[in-house]
This record gives structure tokens, sequence and C-alpha cells, in this order.
């Protein structure tokens, strides 16, 4: 018995040493590389705001876009959240991501100096839409504290989608604090949030919760393809316009990837026209964007203390 | 029964009752069919993926866990010899009280999205649970080898010649059992981006593709349902299987990204301190901390003990419900097909992730505290009831004992009492951890606040909840030691 123990103990041993050298052989395998040796593998990430199944074939064909015109190794990692896109950012695991709003402005905070250089023709103009059960009897409006007149809300469930979400969470947030002048956990009986655009419309569609607020593109979408029934659940309210997803590049990639390449990699973006590869964020076209274009995202986000 | 394992029970029960008015347990109007339909359709006509994605993710799935699993057993072995320490038993209850997502979350900031990073969250969390655990197998043995040691024997061959040859049974059960939980783990990192199974079951889930979410839930099942075929064989000794999987697992683990030292510097000097404290301004700081205890931390405290009170007593009550229709010991040979029926039932529910659960009774019943309760209940039941139903199997019962009904309330429920009070306890800690999970249901525990911290890349309050759900762990962990030594 003690013989077998101390054979499985000195194997186990072995093993759980090899655990912490593994992944250090491991990421020396992409210099072993030929075609790597000259440059590093340029990589991005993107979450699109829907559809996220098959992420890795989908941008593995923009992988393959990037790569011919930008002559260098290209490679896509998928993530589940922006928090983690903006980690992988920050800490150069990848040098191209395409954010949503409030987290590019996050992420080029945290890298001084990397630039939003291009967004979606949709982008310059998005929107939220407050989208209610129909026991609640909320009818559609285009003034929000009309829709809310003569209702009690503080007997109302409400969900966001994913917290960091700017479609979401951010902007619907604050127009509901301008209305209500409180947090929205102060108006409201309970704020859950979903996760996820189709997981909001699904829950309010079932009065699991009775009020939400939804990306208006998913919103289209879901629409379109027959899984919203507009009996059970409508649009009551749409937000203003405001920027969302644009593409985000680390600043020290000239220096890395050869003089010029953030212009090249911008250059690359705004010529993407096939409708397939535009599919997958899905845009219909990229158009140029600044850091500036963001100064009302990192406004708002600051207003409601989801930044300092 | 003893007296005070029925004292126990009451007092538990009590307060679980004094609960209630406090918990959140609204009932809203919904009008779940149409969601729940397309659910059922899903189930009915599951689709899996391309054979190369459920090949991919299955094999990091097992990966992860294997090799978590095998470091954090040695480690864990290694604790054990010195759990009389107050230091070690802290250091073990303040790994333990963290959730792997959490863990997972942790080292993402520094390793990426990596093979280190999924074997860390698993491997960390496990070594505390296992030095416990080793520990308490060990407490269990008999006395009377190590009295004939001479009396000069060091602590180390006390050890290896005693009490560890006595252990190695329960020992070696207990670290399968904990593989089977590892992949379920190493499943559910999958929801933080980790390429492991719960990765393509959360996205088919987020999105409304039950088929799919269906089929790869299937295959978990079957995963877990065929361990004992492929980690065991009656040919292969697994003293050469286990090395051989292992090495196996090393190679199959994923490429991982460039990690650089610096984030590591900048993660434990910068990110988690309060801006406040970097800037050496001590009153704001002091006000920083203020606030997060007195404005989040001890509200979510609270949130999280009813939850987790109500969700344990609900607990004990299914698992004394459930696990007899498993046991060999109800249902011998002739009805093998009853106990196999059981027997799914409970793989089901132990292996099904809470967040499912929780999604499918908020559509039920609307979002509050029965949801979260319901979730978190089911799930741990299973898994109690499957250990109860093992430990009952394992009992010898007189010839003569009564049947059925009478069998149940009088002979093996009685007689397995200790064994599930003390597993009901030990699962207390577990369902605290597990609370943090719910976020859709707008339940505001600890665990959700720190998912928010995590997600609102605050790092500083990340780290300064983590150290109150470690403090909250270490406080359950010793009245728990304090109930079962009554």
């Amino acid at each position: 018995m003690i013989k077998k123990l101390a054979v499985f103990t000195a194997v186990l041993s072995l093993v759980a040493c090899g655990i912490s050298e593994a992944p250090a052989t491991k990421v020396e395998k992409p210099t072993v590389d030929k075609s790597a040796v000259e440059k590093p593998t340029f990589v991005f990430t993107a979450i699109p705001d829907a559809d996220e199944s098959r992420l890795q074939q989908r941008f593995n064909k923009v992988a393959v876009y990037l790569s011919e015109k930008l002559n260098v190794d290209v490679k896509y990692i998928p993530v589940k959240s922006y928090a983690a896109a903006v980690t992988a950012f920050r800490n150069d695991q990848v040098q191209l991501a395409w954010f949503g709003g409030l987290s590019g402005v996050r992420a080029r905070a945290l890298v001084p100096g990397s630039e939003a250089i291009a967004q979606g023709f949709e982008d310059q103009s998005f929107k939220s839409y407050i989208i209610a059960h129909h026991a609640t009897g909320l009818k559609a409006n285009a003034d929000l504290s009309e829709a809310f007149t003569g209702i009690n809300t503080q007997d109302m469930t409400f969900t966001f989608g994913s917290k960091g979400s700017t479609s979401g969470r951010l902007m619907p947030e604050f127009y509901l604090r301008e209305e209500f002048k409180a947090a929205p956990s102060e108006t409201f009986a309970r704020i859950g949030f979903s996760g996820d655009h189709s997981r909001t419309i699904a829950q309010v569609q079932s009065g699991a919760y009775q009020v939400g607020a939804v990306n208006f593109k998913v919103w289209e979408k879901e629409l379109e393809s027959g899984k919203i029934d507009t009996n059970k659940v409508s649009v009551i309210w749409t937000t203003p316009t405001y920027p969302d997803y644009q593409w985000t590049i680390r600043n020290d990639v000239d220096q890395r990837f050869g003089a010029d390449f953030k212009q090249l990699v911008r250059t690359t973006l705004l010529e993407m026209n096939d409708a397939d590869l535009l599919a997958s964020f899905p845009r219909q076209s990229f158009i140029p964007a600044s850091n500036d274009d963001y100064a009302p995202i990192e406004n708002t986000a600051r207003a409601i203390g989801l930044i300092d | 029964m003893t007296s005070s394992s029925k004292n126990i029970s009451l007092a538990f029960f009590i307060v679980a009752l004094v609960c209630i008015p406090f918990a959140d347990l609204v009932v809203y109007q919904v009008e779940p069919w149409d969601e729940l339909a397309r659910m059922g359709q899903g189930l009915i006509q599951p689709s899996f993926p391309e054979l190369s994605i459920l090949a991919d993710s299955l094999i990091n799935t097992v990966a992860f866990a294997l090799l978590a699993v095998s470091g954090a057993a040695v480690l864990g072995l290694g604790l054990a010899l010195i759990f009389k320490s107050r230091i070690v038993r802290i250091f073990s209850a303040s790994v333990r009280a963290v959730h792997e997502l959490f863990w997972g979350l942790i080292f993402m900031q520094v390793y990426g999205l990596s093979a280190t990073t999924g074997i860390l969250a698993i491997l960390i969390p496990f070594t505390g649970i296992f030095a416990k655990m080793f520990a308490e197998i060990i407490e269990q043995q008999s006395r009377v080898p190590n009295t004939t040691l001479a009396p000069q024997s060091d602590h180390v061959s006390r050890y290896i010649y005693t009490w560890l040859p006595q252990a190695w049974p329960q020992m070696v059960s207990y670290t399968r059992y904990r593989f089977e939980c590892a992949l379920r783990s190493s499943t559910i990192l999958g929801f933080i981006g980790l390429p492991t199974l719960g990765f393509y079951l959360e996205t088919a889930f987020k999105q409304g593709q039950y088929d799919e979410a269906a089929g790869l839930l299937f295959s978990f099942f079957i995963l877990i349902a065929t361990i004992r075929w492929w980690l065991h064989s009656k040919y292969i000794p697994s003293t050469l299987l286990v090395p051989l999987y292992l090495t196996l697992a090393l190679f199959a683990l994923p490429e991982s990204p460039q990690v650089y030292g610096s984030s590591l510097v900048q993660f434990l000097s910068h990110d988690i301190w309060p801006k406040a404290l970097l800037n050496g301004d001590i009153f704001a700081v002091f006000a920083w901390y203020q606030h997060q205890l007195l404005d989040v931390a001890i509200p979510a405290l609270w949130d999280t003990l009813l939850l987790s009170q109500l969700a344990m007593v609900l607990t004990g009550l299914l698992v004394l419900l459930f696990y007899p229709w498993a046991s060999k010991v109800f249902f011998p040979k002739r009805f093998s097909l009853m106990r196999g029926f059981g027997r799914s039932a409970l793989l089901i529910l132990r292996s099904v992730p809470e967040m499912i659960f929780a999604f499918v009774f908020l559509l039920i019943f609307g979002p509050s505290g029965i949801p979260a309760v319901l979730a978190l209940a089911l799930h741990n039941a299973g898994l109690i009831s499957y250990l109860l139903m093992r430990h009952s199997e394992q009992l010898n019962y007189r010839t003569d004992s009564g049947r059925g009904l009478n069998h149940y309330v009088y002979d093996v429920t009685p007689r397995v009492y200790p064994h599930f009070l003390s597993l009901l306890l030990y699962r207390w800690e577990v369902i605290i951890r597990e609370s943090a999970i719910l976020g859709i249901l707008g339940i505001t525990t600890l665990g959700f606040y720190i998912d928010s911290a995590f997600e609102d890349i605050r790092y500083d309050r990340a780290l300064f909840l983590i150290v109150i759900s470690a403090l909250l762990n270490i406080a359950v962990d010793s009245f728990s030691r304090k109930i079962r030594a009554l």
C-alpha cells in the first residue's frame, strides 16, 4: 500500500510541477513557427451584440481577410464578456478589439495612447429600446415620463442586459435616472441583469421581468426571425441616439508590426465590404471614428458612477 | 438518531422558518409557456455542434479537471498533515470561500484565457477542500495503530505508517468523487470564456438555441455517467491509468497567450488597492472601506445568509425524499429499473449548472428568492442524495429489519442521519459560495457584487468583498465544526 502511495505521489508531484511549466513552453510555440519569425502574430477579439454562436469560425474568416491585407499572421480569440475583452487588451494579449461603447472607453483609459479607429455605420446613432410586458399596461410613447404616467414603478421589475453593456445598461440607466431622479434600484421593485439582449427579450416576453432595456438591433433581428410575439412584449420608449461599438487599437502596434501599421489596419477595416464578413458584427460597413466620438459615453458613465 | 442531531436539525428548521418572512419570496404573474415549450422542444430534438468543437471542448474540460484534481489532492494531502494548525485551517477556509468562477476571473487578469487560468481556478479552491476533507477522514480513523509506534517516532512517520494506510481507501474514493466535481467546475469555467464545454453551453443557452444547449448538456451527462468506464478499468491498474491520462492531459492543453510578468506586478501592486490608498490619503481610505462595508458588504451578507439558510434546509428535506429511490437498500436487484431511474435523476440534478435551473424557475415564478432557493436546493440535493445513497449501501442491515417505509423511517434514515447532517453542514458553505451566480434574479448577494466589481473593472472592490466572503466562510466553517462536535 505504502509503495503504491509513494509511486502515485511521486507521479502526481511530477505532474504538478509540469503544470506550472507547461504553459510557458506552450507560449513559445508561435516563435518556432517559421512564418512568425519576423513579425509577431496580430491578435484581435470581438464580442458581437447579437448571435454569439460559432464565433470562432465566423471571425476566423475576418482573421484571414485581415491577414491578407496586413501581411502579418492574424489570430482571433473569442471572449465571453466585455470585462474579459478589456483585460485581454490591457495585458496585450490582443492588440485590436471590437468593443462596445463603454468597454472601449474603459479599455482606452487603461491603455494610454490607444485609439478608436473605426466604428460601424449603425454605431453613429445607436439606440436602446425600453420594452414592456403587455400585462403592465404600458403603452408606447415618444416621451419617457408620459409612457410611465399613472404607473407605480415601485411594484415593477426591471431587467438590464449585461452589467457592462452600453445599450443594455449604461444608456437606459442614464435616461431612467434622469426621468425618475433616482437609481433604478430605488425606482423599481427589483433590478436584474439578464446578461444578454436575447435573454432580456425572453424574460420580458414571458413576464418574468415586466420591463427591460434592449439593444435596438437585437430587437429588430429577433422580430424579423419571428422570436418576438408583439402581443406579449412591445417597445414603449426609444432612447435618444448615442455612439456605440468601435474598433480600438493599442498604441504600440506601429513599433511592433511596422511603420503606419495602425493606419493600414484602419484602411483595411474601412475597406471591408464583403457582406459575409460584415454580417459577423453585424454591421453594413465600417466608418472612421476617433476617441472624441465617445466623449458622450464617457461622460454618461461618469455621471452614473460606472467609471471614476 | 441521537438527540443532538435531532436538536441541530430542529434548530436549523426553526431558523429557516424565521427567515421566511424576511426573505423575498414574491411570486409574479407570468406567461412562461412559449419559452418553456421552446426548451422542451430543444430537449426532445437535441442537436450537437460539429464533432471537432465538441471533442475539443470535452478534452479541455477533462484535461483541466484531471490536472487540477491531482495537483490539489497532493497539496491537500500535505496540508491535511498540519491541519491542526490554525493558520492552515484559516488558509484552507479562505481559498475554499471563493467560487471557482471568481478564482478564474482573478487569474484571468494575469494569465488571460489560458490553461494556467483554468487549472489554477480549480486547483486552488480544491486544495482547501481536500485539506479539510482528508484531515476529517484521518480524524475518523482508529487510534490504535498509532499507539503501537515507538514514542519518539516523528509526526511524518506516524502520518505515513498509521493514519494514511487506514484512511487511504476513503481518500481515494473521495478523490474520485472530487474529480466529478472538478469536471463540473471545469465546465462552468467555460462561462467566463475558457475553452471548455461550458463555453458553448452558455452561448447556446443565452441565445435561446435550446436544441444545441440540450445536446451539450447530454454530452456532459454522458461524460459524467461513463467515468467509471473510462477512468477506472478492470484490466489496467489505476496506478498506470491515472499517470497515463495526466500525461495525455498535459499535451491536450490549449495553447496559451503570451503572459507578461508586468501584468502580475501591476495587479498585485496597483489594481487591487483603492485609489485613495495608492495616493496615501488615509482619511479617504477609511471612508472608502467604510462605504464598501456599510453600504455594500453588510446588506449583501444579510441577503446571502438568508438565502443560503433557506436553500440549505430545503436541500435537507429534498435529500431525505430523494435518496431512497436510488439506493440498493430499498430497490434491490429486481427493482433495478427504478433504481437506474433514480440514479439518472440524481445525476441530472447534480450536473445541470444552477444557472440553468435558475433561469427556468425565473420564467415560472418571476424574479425573487424562490427561483434562487429552488435552483440551489435542487442542485445540492442531487449531490447529497447521491452521496447519502452510496453511504446507505455501505451499511450492514439485519436480515429481519422492516420493509419499505418502515425500513426507511426506523432503520436506514436514523443510521445515515449523522452522515447526512455532516454532508449538509459541509454543503452549507458551498451553497453560500454558489449564491454568487444568481445575478440574473436581481438578488444582491455578496457574489452579485463581486461579479459586478469584476465587470466594472474595480478589482479593489472585488478583493475587499472576496475577503469578506472568506471571513464569512471561516465563521461558517468554525460554527459548523462546533455543531458537529455536539
